[in-house]
C-alpha cells in the first residue's frame, strides 16, 4: 500500500510522525479512514481512538477531542491530549470513571452536569478502547 | 585603610555570595535544560495550528468570526504582559516590561484605553509604579511546576470571556522569545484579532489546489480552532518564558560568580599586602627598638 506523511501533534508533545499506510481517526461526524491522496479535509475530532498503521505494525493512540487536517502535504492531527493506548492505566481509568459518575450525581447546576457526562462518555470510550 | 579583621570579613561574605550564586547558576541550568525541551515540544503543535488557520482563514470572506476579524474598533487595548514570578535573573524582566511600557505609551498618545493583565509578579510589581489603575488582574503561576496547557487555556478563556463582554478590542501579548541561553528576545504578539501569516508567502502546496471539505462546517471549525488558538498562542508564549527566564538567570548568575571571583582575587591581594605591611612595620619598630637601647 501507497504510504503518506501523518503527524499527531498535542501542545506539550509532538508524538508521531512519519510515513503511513492508513490512519482511523474518529471524526465529529463519525469514524474515517484516511488513506493516500485522500480529498482535502478538515475536521473537528471527538474524543475516541486513533489507529495507525503503517510497515506493518499498528499504533493506537487514543485522543480527547482536537482536530484533523488532511490536504496533499499529509495528514495531521492537532489533539487537545493523545496518549498512547499502551501507557494508559486501566485501574485508574476506572478510578476516574467512578469519579466523573459521582460528580454527575454532585453537580448542582446543568452546566456542570452536562460538563461531567461529556467526561464520564469520554472516559467509557477509553475503558471500551483499551479492554476492547 | 581597613583593618586585617575587615578585610578577612569582607572575603568571607564575598565567598559565600559566591557559592549562592554559583549554585544557582547550576540549578538554572539543569531547569533550562527541562523549559527548553518544554518549549521546543510545544512548537510543533503552534507551528501546524498556525498553518491550518491560515489555511482556514484563505477560505474565509469578508467578515468572519470577531476573534478572527475583530469587533470592528480600535478603542480599547488590553496588553498581557508576560514575565517571571521571580527576580535575580538579568535584564529578563525589565525588557518585557520596557517593551510593554513603550507600547503603552504609543497607545495613549493616540487616545487609546489601555488595560493590563499581567502574568507573573514581577511585570506587575515594575507596572504598578506607572500604571497602578490600568492592570486589571495579576495572575501568579508561583505554585506551578511545570506549565502545563490547562494553565494558559484557563488564561485564554479568561482572555476570550473578556473579549465576549466587549472589555477590549485588540489583545496583545508580550513575552520574551527564547533564542539561545544568551540571547532572549522581547516580542509583543497580536492575538486578537487573531493574525493570520499571509498566505502569499507560504510555499505554494504543489499539485492543484483542491478545495478543502469541512465536516461538520466551515464556521463550526474555526469557532472551535480560533479560541483554542488562543490558547495556543498563550501557551507557547509562557514556555518561552520560563525557557527565556532560565536561560537569562543562568547567564546573570554566571556573570554574578565571575565578578565575586574577581573581587575575592582584588581582596586577597590588598589582605596580603596590609598583612605583609604591618609585620614590616613592627619589624622596624622591634630594631630601632634594639637600637635605641
Amino acid at each position: 500500500m501507497a504510504a503518506f506523511h501523518f503527524e499527531l501533534v498535542s501542545p506539550e508533545k509532538h508524538l508521531f510522525s512519519g510515513e503511513v499506510e492508513s490512519v482511523v481517526a474518529p471524526g465529529a461526524d463519525g469514524q474515517f479512514t484516511v488513506l493516500k491522496d485522500h480529498a482535502p479535509v478538515m475536521t473537528t475530532l471527538k474524543a475516541g481512538v486513533v489507529t495507525v498503521s503503517g510497515d506493518g505494525k499498528v499504533e493506537k493512540l487514543f485522543v480527547r477531542g482536537g482536530f484533523a487536517d488532511v490536504n496533499a502535504s499529509g495528514f495531521t492531527i492537532l489533539a487537545e491530549q493523545a496518549i498512547p493506548l499502551a501507557e494508559i492505566d486501566l485501574a485508574k481509568v476506572d478510578a476516574d470513571i467512578q469519579n466523573a459518575r459521582e460528580d454527575i450525581a454532585d453537580a448542582k447546576s446543568d452546566d456542570a452536569r452536562l460538563a461531567a457526562s461529556d467526561k464520564l462518555a469520554q472516559l467509557q470510550e477509553l475503558r471500551a478502547a483499551i479492554v476492547g | 585603610m581597613p583593618s586585617l579583621k575587615d578585610l578577612r570579613n569582607r572575603i568571607s561574605s564575598v565567598k559565600a555570595t559566591q557559592k549562592i550564586t554559583k549554585a544557582m547558576q547550576m540549578v538554572a541550568a539543569a531547569k533550562l535544560r527541562r523549559a527548553q525541551s518544554a518549549a521546543e515540544a510545544a512548537r510543533p503543535y503552534a507551528e501546524r495550528m498556525e498553518s491550518v488557520l491560515a489555511n482556514l482563514a484563505s477560505g474565509v470572506t469578508a467578515g468572519g468570526p470577531p476573534l478572527l476579524a475583530g469587533n470592528g474598533n480600535d478603542d480599547t487595548h488590553l496588553l498581557i504582559v508576560a514575565t517571571a514570578e521571580r527576580g535575580l535573573c538579568g535584564a529578563f524582566n525589565s525588557s518585557i516590561v520596557r517593551l510593554a511600557r513603550e507600547h503603552i505609551t504609543r497607545l495613549q498618545d493616540q487616545g487609546k484605553t489601555v488595560k493590563i493583565l499581567c502574568v507573573g509578579k514581577k511585570g506587575y510589581e515594575q507596572l504598578r509604579r506607572q500604571y497602578e489603575r490600568n492592570i486589571i488582574e495579576l495572575i501568579e503561576l508561583r505554585g506551578v511546576k511545570q506549565i502545563g496547557f490547562d494553565n494558559a487555556d484557563e488564561i485564554g478563556k479568561k482572555i476570550i470571556r473578556m473579549f465576549e463582554e466587549g472589555g477590549f478590542d485588540v489583545a496583545t501579548l508580550f513575552f520574551s522569545r527564547f533564542r539561545s541561553v544568551i540571547a532572549q528576545i522581547p516580542t509583543a504578539q497580536q492575538i486578537i484579532p487573531a493574525q493570520i501569516p499571509s498566505n502569499e508567502n507560504a510555499p505554494a502546496v504543489e499539485g492543484p489546489q483542491a478545495s478543502y471539505e469541512y465536516e461538520p462546517g466551515q464556521d463550526e471549525i474555526l469557532s472551535t480552532l480560533l479560541p483554542r488558538n488562543i490558547s495556543v498562542q498563550v501557551f507557547r508564549a509562557l514556555l518561552e518564558n520560563a525557557a527565556s527566564e532560565q536561560g537569562a538567570r543562568m547567564s546573570a548568575m554566571d556573570n554574578a560568580t565571575r565578578n565575586a571571583g574577581e573581587m575575592i582575587r582584588k581582596q586577597t591581594t590588598l589582605y596580603n599586602r596590609s598583612r605583609q605591611a604591618m609585620i614590616t612595620k613592627e619589624l622596624i619598630e622591634i630594631i630601632s627598638g634594639a637600637e635605641a637601647l
